[in-house]
């Protein structure tokens, strides 16, 4: 800890890359360098969202022809999947397990970990994380909160199987599910290690961007990724103690006989003793997490597509306050609009109108940020990285499954397509595949920053636009599913007539899903061979205008061999009328840039 | 099986692709190509395929939406649910209008602004007026759908305080419904989950007055144009009584009871009509996830005329075991809501 607070203090600029050698633990296993942790977090996430990826390709060839046997399935998931017919409770374990990673280990601590770590300290200036023993922490307990989710579908009884969002009564009585017993239980423990990793690094994150910016990088000279991680930040931090909150009283519920959410239910020949419990007051907790969490997993990613437009453009990005104050209103909103996902369980209608107007205000900020995109890549001069597609493929993204939030908000909508593949095809676009998109955009564009090599383009474009293809052929025509009536979490359509002519949309669905999961083959095997073999990266290799290009390509210990250097303008100087090059670096003062200071000091 | 066929085929061309990929990859490394930055030539390529799949997406989109509109569901089946319809055809048109709009900009923009080394990018940081227009004019359309949205979801829940309507519970457990007809007191009798046996599967308290004559059936009949109130209840864990042909949907919770006022408009056998379909069933199916069988957890629903229903009705048991006996016209609130 000791020369951790050197490093921190970092004015004195003695050589923090030799003096003190590090052992092989030290260096890649319980490291406390914020870049490796951030790779630790990167190449944990793409491990489980591959899991995850297995699983969502299990249960679509289940959907999509739910008369065929597929024994090779047998041999993945053994008795789940006996003489290749896959098992309804396993089917819903399987859904229940691929949202929760989805959502919380790839897109949560996936995509937070990886990029609020890798860029908070190098764009801000400072050598290191506030506390590089809390991060190393965060990256452990959220490893471990991994392994015990994955370890938790091996077991005999199956894991946890009342989807993500494990509503009691169903997750609390492991008579009503098999899943719902020792599943369950691994699943809450899992999620208490999570919680823990994501305030450790959400805490770590905002104290390192409020205290450690290098001289001159004042809040509105930070690049948009760190608007948007530390808004992120803060979000994870109101609004997880709430989810522990929750899972602590169904904890209680389950192991201590308490009655929080629990009552008058008889179930299996038994009326248990239960009273004056409420099953609702569960989805408020859990809900008062959940919205929020959207957009923990959403504006990481917005705030990378910032940057990468606007990079790759060459040009500023359009309204750089108006995007910093969208992201404000729309964490704000985040927090008061919960009641949403429960217009139909018989809350008061009132409140109900409530939550249709906050969550429609939403939809402001957010068409504003679309707006600046758009207006940013107008009259640009687009350099096309994979990284830049990815980028432009989560705007599309965005608007697609933003629209279609405008009638899931309106509660009188809300009514009919509540729970059904509308609502899946929503989220999916919006939150699953934007947040994606944004990961993958900042992975192309920052590999370079982390591993020192480059990632090969052209599989990248390839990795883009099959990717990009298959989400749409995906998710669109489940609008149509959902507007049929069919519901989510059903194992199969056959037990209604009424469906039977929606077998060939699910079998098409289902195809474009095993072709979205093979794509993902491209750009893992494009990211372990650069990893190791790619060609050497130059310094700054997008001429982008942040501090993280400024710092050696070889990693060091600290981040930059002597000061740290003082930043004088804001990010976005691209394409400056009067100057020499296309870019200006931070770190050039207006005192060398006589000729272009005429179009006005950021 | 062609699906499946078909899915083997793409297979082999990924796998083909990626190692011709990797071809052209060594080629361009040997032929001197010798870093990763993006050139002119990628430029051009990736610019115009962006204009190519805002074609080709569009073309998709247009196509997928007039092939699988006709899976939506038919006319509703309610009268409340006209006005849901209604409300969901204005929001098409919105959305469908910022769609084309602004995927179009995107993606024509990507294009026509892809890197060219003769044309520099303008420095163009903000623009208070279009700002402030592209803020003003969401505001005012969401402002809108905000009003509109909220008469209709007001009209719709208020109805629930009716006084004129029929009283049908909806009893929800693993993996089935019952629904008991309050009979012709129209005041359903008191339940307990304490009480619930084999022989009283909704726990109703036998003492009470008002459960005398009530009915438990497996299958639910409306009236048509029945103003109807169902009283919802559950088991053992939540389940959500959906009927997507009325627009209608409300959880099932243990432990409390929530409401939901209809009034059927489409008898069954018009509707068979309507759609060309004499098989066509009315269904409630449960919506909210609650166990292995969860997808199967359905009950008929029939919607008769006035002597269907009382034909119907006739022939069920009210609770203390004596049959509905004498009238055509066994609920008398029935009487007064048909006028
Ligand atoms: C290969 C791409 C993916 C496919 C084919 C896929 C498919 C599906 C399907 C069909 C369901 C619904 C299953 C059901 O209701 O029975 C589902 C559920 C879900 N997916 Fe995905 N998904 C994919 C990627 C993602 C991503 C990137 C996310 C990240 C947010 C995600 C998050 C979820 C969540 C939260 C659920 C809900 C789980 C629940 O109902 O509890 N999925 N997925
Ligand atoms: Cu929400
Ligand atoms: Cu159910």
């Amino acid at each position: 800890m000791e020369n951790q607070a050197h490093v921190i203090n970092g004015h004195d600029a003695h050589g923090h890359d030799d003096h003190h050698e590090q052992s092989f633990w030290t260096k890649y296993v319980f490291s406390q360098d914020h870049k490796m942790i951030s790779k630790q977090f990167l190449v944990t996430a793409i491990v489980m969202a591959l899991l995850a990826m297995l699983m969502s390709m299990t249960f679509r060839l289940q959907l999509g022809w739910p008369d065929n046997k597929f024994p090779f399935l047998e041999k993945i998931w053994g008795h789940w999947a006996k003489g290749g017919k896959l098992d309804p409770t396993f089917y819903l374990s399987l859904v229940t397990i691929h949202g929760t990673i989805m959502v919380f280990f790839v897109l949560t601590g996936g995509l937070s970990g990886t990029f609020s770590n890798l860029l908070i300290p190098l764009q801000i200036g400072a050598r290191d994380m506030a506390s590089g023993f809390l991060n190393m922490l965060s990256y452990w307990f959220f490893f471990g909160s991994c392994c015990v989710m994955t370890i938790s579908v091996l077991l005999p009884d199956g894991a946890a199987s009342g989807g993500w969002t494990i509503y009691p009564p169903l997750s609390a009585l492991p008579q009503a599910i098999g899943g719902s017993g020792i599943g369950m239980t691994l699943w809450l423990v899992s999620m208490v290690l999570f919680i823990g990793s994501a305030l450790l690094g959400g805490i770590n994150y905002v104290v390192t961007v409020v205290n450690l910016r290098t001289k001159g990088m004042s809040m509105t000279r930070l690049p948009l990724t760190i608007w948007a991680f530390t808004i992120t930040a803060i979000l994870g931090i109101l609004s997880f103690p709430v989810l522990f909150a929750a899972a602590l009283l169904l904890v209680f519920d389950r192991s201590f006989g308490t009655s929080f959410y629990l009552s008058d239910i008889f179930i299996n020949g038994v009326a248990l003793d239960h009273h004056g419990g409420s099953p609702i007051l569960f989805q408020h907790l859990f809900w008062f997490l959940g919205h929020p969490e959207v957009y923990i997993v959403l504006l990481p990613a917005l705030g990378i597509t910032s940057e990468v437009i606007a990079t790759q453009s060459r040009k500023p990005i359009f309204g750089y306050k108006a995007m910093i104050g969208s992201m404000l209103v729309i964490a704000f909103l985040s927090f008061v609009v919960w009641g949403h996902h429960m217009f139909v369980t018989g809350m008061n209608p009132f409140l109900g109108s409530v939550f249709v107007f906050t969550t429609l205000l939403v939809a402001i900020p957010s068409a504003v940020k679309v707006f600046n995109y758009i207006a940013t890549i107008f009259k640009g001069n687009l350099v096309y990285s994979p990284a830049l597609l990815f980028a432009i493929g989560l705007v599309s993204f965005f608007i697609s499954g933003g629209i279609t939030g405008i009638i899931l908000g309106d509660s009188a909508l809300d009514i009919n397509i509540h729970d059904t593949y509308f609502v899946v095809a929503h989220f999916h676009i919006v939150m699953g595949s934007s947040a994606i998109f944004g990961m993958f955009a900042g992975v192309y564009h920052w590999f370079p920053r982390m591993f020192g090599r480059m990632m090969n383009k052209t599989l990248g474009y390839w990795h883009f636009w099959i990717t990009l293809i298959c989400v749409y052929g995906v998710f669109f025509p489940m609008h149509f599913l959902g507007l049929a009536g069919v519901p989510r979490r059903y194992y199969a359509n056959t037990a209604y007539d009424q469906f039977d002519q929606l077998v060939n949309i699910n079998s098409v669905i289902s195809v474009f899903a095993m072709v979205a999961g093979l794509a993902q083959v491209i750009f893992v095997a494009n990211f372990f061979y650069s990893m190791f073999r790619g060609r050497k990266a130059e310094q700054n290799p997008w001429n982008s205008n942040t501090l993280e290009w400024t710092a050696p390509v070889e990693h060091l210990h600290g981040n930059w061999p002597g000061e740290i250097p003082t930043v004088y303008r804001w990010p976005y100087d691209y394409s400056k009328p009067g100057a020499a090059e296309d870019f200006i670096p931070q770190t050039v003062p207006f005192s060398q840039t006589e000729s272009s200071n005429a179009a006005g000091m950021h | 099986m062609i699906t499946f066929l078909g899915l083997i085929v793409t297979i082999l061309v990924i796998i083909a692709i990626a190692r011709i990929v990797r071809i052209l990859e060594l080629t361009a490394y040997l032929s001197g190509e010798n870093s990763e930055r993006i050139t002119e030539k990628n430029n051009n390529l990736q610019g115009t395929l962006n204009l190519v799949f805002l074609f080709v997406g569009m073309i998709f989109i247009v196509f997928t939406t007039w092939r699988y509109s006709r899976f939506i569901l038919p006319v509703s089946a309610s009268k409340h649910g006209v006005q849901i319809d209604n409300l969901m055809n204005v929001n098409y048109v919105l959305i469908f209008t910022v769609f084309f709009i602004t995927q179009i900009l995107l993606f024509v923009f990507a294009f026509k602004y892809r890197h060219n080394k003769n044309r520099r990018a303008e420095f163009i940081p903000e623009n208070h007026k279009l700002e402030f227009v592209w803020t003003i004019i969401p505001t005012i359309v969401l402002g809108g759908m905000i009003v509109y949205g909220l008469t209709v979801w007001n009209r719709i829940t208020n109805a629930v305080s009716n006084k004129d309507a029929q009283v049908i519970e909806l009893y929800g457990k693993q993996f089935d419904w019952t629904a008991r007809y309050a009979g012709k007191d129209n005041t359903l009798g008191k339940a307990n989950f304490l009480k619930i046996n084999i022989n009283n599967p909704l726990g109703v308290d036998s003492l009470d007055p008002n459960a005398k004559d009530d009915i438990l059936v497996k299958e639910l009949h409306l009236k048509i144009n029945q103003p109807t109130l169902l009283s919802i209840r559950a088991q053992d864990v939540i389940h959500s009584v959906y009927m997507p042909h009325f627009r209608l949907q409300m959880n099932a919770v243990p432990g409390m009871t929530t409401q939901f006022y209809f009034v059927p408009s489409i008898t069954t056998d018009e509707m068979r009509k309507n759609l060309n379909n004499d098989k066509f069933d009315y269904v409630l199916l449960c919506n909210k996830i609650c166990g292995m069988a969860h997808y199967t957890m359905k009950m008929k629903v029939v919607v008769d005329d006035e002597n269907q229903y009382a034909e119907w009705m006739n022939k069920q048991k009210s609770f203390d075991g004596t049959a509905v006996a004498d009238n055509t016209n066994p609920i008398k609130v029935s009487a007064v809501a048909s006028k």
